[in-house]
C-alpha cells in the first residue's frame, strides 16, 4: 500500500527546517484486538533519511514508540532552491520517501 | 521503592551480561560495522542506562542548560506528545529521546551529518514521566530532563 509522504519546508532564522509527515499506522505489537483478543502485529517505520542536494545531512531511528503518522522536523543550512529527498522504511520491508525544494 | 530499585537494577545487570557476552563472541560487530543499521539492541532495552549505553556506549551524561526541550507540561492524550529539542551547543552529532517510563524508553533518535542541533518528533507515552533527552556533540554526552504529565496513556490498551 502506497502511502503518504509530505514534506514541509519553512525558513527559522538562518536555517530551514524540514517536517516530515507519513501516514503510517505506528503499531507497537503491544495492542490488543479488542474482539479476537489476538495481539495487533507490530509495524513501524525504523529508518528516516534526510538529504538536501543528494547529501545526507540526518539519519533518522524510530521506535514504536512515535505516534501514528510521525511528523518529525529537523533544522538545516540550506539555501532557496536547494533539494531535500527525505526516504524511510519500516520494519516490514515498505519504504517510502518524498522529495521538494526549499 | 526498594523493590522497584532493585528490580530495575538486576534488570539492567542482566541485559548489560548479555550484550557483554554477545559482544565478546563477535555476534555484534556486524550490526557495528553497518553504522546505518537500526539499532536493534538500543530499542529493546527495558532501561533508560541500558539504552543509553548501547546507543552511545556511555550512560553517564552531564546535564546541559544548552538544551531547551519544547513540550507540555501535560499531555492530555499520551498517544501523541509534540517534543521538540533544540540546542546551541556545537557539533551536534545526535540526539535521543527517552521516555523513562515506558516499556522501552528509547522512543527516537537521530544521528546529525550535517543537520542544525534541532529535532522534533510526536511521541507515545503510557504514563506520567520524565523525559530524557541526550545530545551527543563533540563526542561528549549531554541531557537535560522534562516531566510531561500525562492524563490518558498511549502505550498498549
Amino acid at each position: 500500500m502506497a502511502r503518504l509522504t509530505k514534506i514541509k519546508t519553512r525558513p527559522k532564522g538562518d536555517k530551514t527546517e524540514i517536517l516530515v509527515l507519513v501516514n503510517h499506522p505506528m503499531e507497537t505489537g503491544n495492542r490488543k484486538n479488542k474482539k479476537t483478543k489476538k495481539k495487533i502485529p507490530a509495524h513501524y517505520i525504523q529508518k528516516m533519511t534526510f538529504k538536501v542536494d543528494g547529501k545526507q545531512v540526518a539519519d533518522a531511528d524510530l521506535g514504536p514508540a512515535v505516534s501514528k503518522n510521525p511528523l518529525v522536523g529537523i533544522r538545516v543550512n540550506a539555501k532557496k532552491g536547494a533539494k531535500v529527498a527525505v526516504s524511510w522504511s519500516d520494519n516490514k520491508g515498505e519504504k517510502g520517501g518524498a522529495n521538494a525544494t526549499v | 521503592m526498594n523493590t522497584m530499585k532493585r528490580r530495575t537494577f538486576l534488570k539492567g545487570t542482566l541485559a548489560s551480561g548479555v550484550v557483554a557476552v554477545a559482544a565478546g563472541s563477535g555476534l555484534l560487530r556486524p550490526t557495528e560495522a553497518l553504522a546505518a543499521a537500526w539499532p536493534k539492541s538500543a530499542f529493546k532495552s527495558k532501561t533508560v542506562a541500558q539504552a543509553m549505553k548501547s546507543l552511545y556506549g556511555s550512560s553517564s551524561a552531564s546535564s546541559s542548560k544548552a538544551i531547551k526541550i519544547k513540550a507540555p507540561i501535560q499531555a492530555e492524550n499520551g498517544s501523541v506528545v509534540p517534543i521538540s529539542v533544540s540546542t546551541t551547543l556545537p557539533k551536534v552529532q545526535g540526539i535521543g529521546v527517552l521516555v523513562e517510563k515506558n516499556p522501552v524508553p528509547l522512543a527516537t533518535a537521530v544521528t546529525m551529518t550535517g543537520a542544525a542541533g534541532f529535532y522534533s518528533a510526536r511521541i507515545k507515552m503510557g504514563k506520567t514521566s520524565p523525559i530524557r533527552v541526550v545530545v551527543k556533540s563533540g563526542g561528549k554526552l549531554h541531557m537535560a530532563k522534562k516531566t510531561i504529565k500525562v492524563t490518558v496513556g498511549g502505550c498498549g490498551g
